[in-house]
């Protein structure tokens, strides 16, 4: 087996240095009973050119997002990455080290952290950033529960603009841990009336910005809203370039800032691995859950950096901690950083114009189709239309012609009775070619 | 030695690394300085055109503030990037015995399946027509996951392994809920040994914690078990083999008397790597168990994820697993993304779970297979005994003489004389060109040492780490202070001021005022 070392005399040798005469032996403490015996029930060792052939023809099962017109979004968003990142992320220094514990031998890796914390504190206007959470989704929960120790409330307030599976997340934690949610209905226009809904045992309100279908949200009236009841304002994001055009949720009043930072330095990956990125006041850092990253000095006075206040974290603090979260997205974290460092804010605010022009462009081109309405007053890259064919359909129509045209508000959210509506999103990976192939098919499904 | 004539090889007058130098570099350790310091606001490494001129639709919401981010050419950042990459230690670089963590060597095979377009190019909200492919490969996955724990039914949206921990204890909730004990069983066992994931776990869906103590032989004894157990017991988190490198060889017993209370069996599968193929956690009475792919599969830890914490069930908790799942209908596989009127009981995550861990590890497993999965196990145990047995004249062990499984673990006990302490051990070992093995854990042993080889490492390799460790034993039973108190003389850092960086928090870059 290519990947094992030992050969069968290395074996033999240590077998006897262990003082045994079967490798079973060292496993007496398996109950007799209980013991496998024979060979797992898969099937037995591939080469690499076997295993290659196998995963790549599932790969081929499926359509590549940069093989066809593409206007996908609702929280993951295709970019492109430059091919320096995936290669820097490849280092074996980086891909194939732990946690860094050992921090004499993992300064790459802590300062790669404390850049990246500062670049995410910097992006999202707040004070402070952790080193990465899972992803957007369960960074948003955890700062539900983040808010709740810092009230001492259980009671949280959901805007209707918020992506529904992070709601479900959301309200998955509540129902387990006991706590209250309030969930707004879905919300196309960002008309909803979130300060009627806090009152004073609300502990957070949360609201996403962009929302789930695409408008700006102005979180200052929401902020006030929630400061006179005593509640926090958690903003969340899952398009991570918006923040290179709009305005910062720091300065908005946010009181945590959590996102989904897929959209810079990492791959669509169906769904995973992705990054969380979590922000909040350097006066609630204590009560932040997930590694951080601190500035020191070693014994010779160098500048260096360290894992610290792990007394919140569970290998500390166990059921006191302030979350169970240990492995958490490193690599995607590094990701996210390099391609930051190479953006920097002018390449950043770049792209988030080329982003913002490019769905006007599609905008105004489907708003020219017969039957098809855009719902947004104002939008970044992402927006939503309602059409004249049940949405589901059409995407399934639009799929068979060769076009990912954007989710059926639906599919998320199937009772919701929004199934004209589709959230469409136009990045910078889209040509003028793209959308007029888009724009054509969807007329001819819709003309039939 | 290319030209002993013309290039002397002979090393030069001083031989320490103690001389200074202009820059603060050492030869190929070179220092270097936080982006902010080098970049600049209006430079860029990726070129992008302005858009033609467009009407906004941003309104009001258009930011007007500076962001503050430098930025860097791409020579400037892979320069960056590549110089910090050197400061990390690594598994493609040594041995890294870090027990708990089982740095194994990480297949490239398994990075280039990940990335093919098909795989790492698709959206998790991609009409399911279009990723026929991806759905199956997750199914194969399960299937794969299932077969190896001999259980019926699996989870495979968790994120990582205390994400799996969260998942499978809220099966077991749920589960209790629907029997109608919600508000009666609320406490959950969990063993002094235990990871610390798993007492934060229970605590954060509202469990109260009950402590089981760890036998005077490192295992957890039933009649502990038996007398922790009552009508308000949910659950026990057993970890197994356990932190102690220690299989728990009540375990059935344990898992009968668990199930005679009416509680379930959660089990931590950090450690399966020891076990997989050779015994299987279902056959043990496990009711839930995740299997952390980065550890066991092998997706690499990348300095602290992406990990993937798929999660097993027993039949008992299948109804409640959560959404998303995949179900095979006709031909076609689809995705379940709503409990609608199911048991489910929620969503983990948005979308799919880790689907390029997914890749990875089932492209570990078919390169293994069923005969190199048992092998892999088996080597990781030999292994592990193997440095047990050539350091235990040495070295105290708590647990006595018997074989360990997959880790080996010391304590402190044989220090005691010298003033040294597991850290310093630790630290010399960093100098030696080691990673330390995990230290201070499991809590139960004092000064722990816990060492797991993997079945990564060749003879030759776990021969010359067995001479270090003996060389730095003898080393400090000989009083040889300094060798460790002023460790590690030669990483790219000395030993870190931890409580400034705690008390006086510096968590980013600012600005420094103008002198």
């Amino acid at each position: 087996m290519r990947y094992l070392p030992l050969d069968a005399a290395d074996r033999a040798l240590m077998l006897a240095r262990v003082g045994v005469s079967h490798i079973d032996e060292i496993f007496a403490d398996i109950p007799a009973d209980k013991r496998l015996n024979g060979l797992l029930d898969i099937p037995t060792r591939k080469s690499e050119i076997e295993v290659d052939r196998i995963l790549s023809s599932l790969a081929g099962r499926n359509v590549a997002a940069g093989s066809v017109p593409f206007f996908l979004g609702a929280g993951a968003y295709r970019h492109h990455v430059p091919a320096s990142v995936d290669h820097l992320i490849q280092r074996s220094e980086f891909l194939t080290s732990y946690t860094p514990y050992q921090p004499e031998i993992a300064q790459g890796t802590l300062q790669v952290l404390f850049e990246f914390q500062t670049q995410v504190a910097a992006l999202t206007g707040m004070e402070v950033a952790n080193a990465s959470m899972y992803d957007g989704s369960t960074a948003c929960g955890e700062a539900m529960l983040m808010a709740h120790r810092l009230t001492r409330r259980n009671k949280a307030v959901l805007s209707g603009g918020l992506h529904s599976q992070y709601a479900d997340v959301a309200a998955t934690l509540a129902s387990m841990a006991g706590d209250k949610i309030v969930r707004l209905p879905p919300d196309i226009k960002a008309s909803e009336d979130l300060a009627a809904a806090i009152d004073e045992n609300t502990s957070c309100v949360i609201v996403q910005s962009p929302d789930f279908f695409g408008n700006p949200r102005d979180l200052a009236p929401i902020k006030a809203a929630a400061e006179a009841k005593g509640a926090l304002l958690i903003a969340v994001f899952t398009e991570a370039v918006s923040l290179g055009a709009l305005r910062s949720p720091g300065e908005m009043g946010a009181d945590i800032v959590v996102g989904e930072g897929q959209s810079i330095g990492n791959a669509l990956n169906f769904g995973g691995p992705y990054v969380g990125l979590f922000a909040t006041h350097l006066k609630y850092a204590r009560q932040m859950p997930g590694r951080l990253a601190g500035e020191t000095v070693d014994a010779d006075g160098r500048r260096s950096f360290v894992l610290t206040l792990s007394t919140r974290e569970q290998h500390i603090r166990r059921e006191k901690a302030t979350s169970n979260i240990c492995t958490n997205s490193g690599l995607c974290a590094l990701a996210f950083s390099i391609h930051m460092s190479l953006l920097g804010q002018t390449g950043l605010q770049r792209l988030a114009r080329v982003n913002h022009a490019n769905s006007v462009a599609l905008a105004d081109r489907l708003a020219e189709i017969k039957g098809v309405e855009i719902v947004n007053q104002y939008f970044f890259n992402e927006f939503t239309i309602r059409t004249p064919r049940v949405a589901e359909e059409l995407i399934e129509a639009l799929a068979k012609r060769g076009i990912i045209g954007g989710l059926p508000v639906s599919r998320l959210l199937p009772d919701a009775g929004l199934d004209d509506l589709i959230v469409v999103a136009g990045t910078e990976t889209n040509s003028d070619e793209d959308r007029a192939a888009f724009a054509a098919v969807l007329t001819q499904c819709l003309s039939v | 030695m290319l030209n002993n004539q013309g290039r002397p090889t002979r090393s030069g007058e001083t031989s320490s690394a103690a001389a200074a130098t202009f820059t603060g570099n050492r030869a190929l350790d070179m220092e270097e300085a936080l982006i902010f310091e080098t970049g600049r606001l209006d430079a860029t490494g990726v070129d992008i055109d302005e858009p033609p001129p467009f009407a906004s639709r941003l309104g009001a919401h258009a930011r007007k503030s500076e962001i503050g981010l430098p930025g860097l050419s791409e020579p400037e950042a892979v320069r960056h990037y590549v110089r910090l990459s050197r400061k990390n230690y690594s598994i493609d670089a040594g041995l890294y015995p870090l027990g708990s963590c089982t740095m194994k060597h990480n297949p490239r095979l398994n990075e280039k399946m990940a990335r093919l377009p098909g795989f790492a190019d698709i959206h998790p909200l991609q009409p399911t027509s279009t990723v026929q492919g991806a759905l199956r490969l997750i199914d194969d996955l399960a299937r794969t996951l299932m077969a190896m724990a001999g259980m019926p039914a699996i989870a495979m949206s968790p994120k990582a392994g205390a994400h799996g921990e969260l998942c499978g204890m809220m099966a077991i909730k749920a589960a209790i809920e629907a029997r109608g004990e919600g508000a009666t069983r609320n406490v959950v066992l969990v063993p002094e040994s235990a990871h610390g994931t798993n007492p934060a776990t229970a605590a954060l869906i509202g469990f109260s914690v009950r402590s089981v103590p760890t036998g005077a032989d490192g295992i957890v004894d039933p009649a502990a078990v038996k007398a922790a157990l009552g009508p308000e017991v949910a659950a026990i988190m057993l970890t197994n083999p356990n932190t102690c490198g220690l299989f728990e060889r009540e375990i059935a017993a344990i898992a009968e008397a668990v199930h005679e209370a009416g509680a379930f069996f959660y089990c931590d599968g950090a450690n399966f790597n020891a076990i997989m193929g050779k015994t299987r956690p279902g056959d043990l009475g496990v009711d839930a168990m995740h299997i952390n792919l980065h550890k066991t599969f092998s997706t690499p830890h990348g300095g602290g994820g992406p990990g993937a914490g798929p999660v097993v069930l027993s039949k008992a908790l299948a109804p409640f697993a959560p959404v998303p799942y995949v179900v095979i209908h006709g031909d076609m596989l689809r995705l379940v993304e709503h409990r609608q009127d199911s048991q489910a009981f929620g969503r983990m995550t948005a979308f799919n779970g880790q689907m390029g861990m997914f890749v990875r590890a089932l492209s570990f497993i078919l390169s293994h297979g069923a005969d190199g999965l048992k092998q892999a196990a088996e080597d990781a145990v030999l292994s592990a005994n193997y440095i047990r047995v050539c350091l235990n004249d040495l070295m105290s062990s708590p647990y006595g003489d018997r074989p360990c499984m997959h880790e080996a673990l010391f304590d402190d006990r044989w220090l005691k004389e010298t003033g040294l302490t597991t850290l310093d051990f630790a630290k010399a070992m960093i100098d030696e060109g080691y990673h330390p093995m995990t230290v201070y854990f499991p809590l139960v042993v004092h000064g722990a040492m816990l060492i797991e080889p993997t079945e990564s490492e060749s003879k030759a390799s776990l021969d010359l780490f067995v001479m270090t460790l003996r060389d730095l034993a003898h080393s400090a039973l000989g009083g040889e202070r300094e060798r460790f108190t002023a460790a590690p003389r030669l990483a790219p850092r000395r030993r870190l001021d931890e409580t400034r960086a705690a008390r006086q928090p510096v968590l980013k870059w600012t600005k420094p005022a103008p002198a």
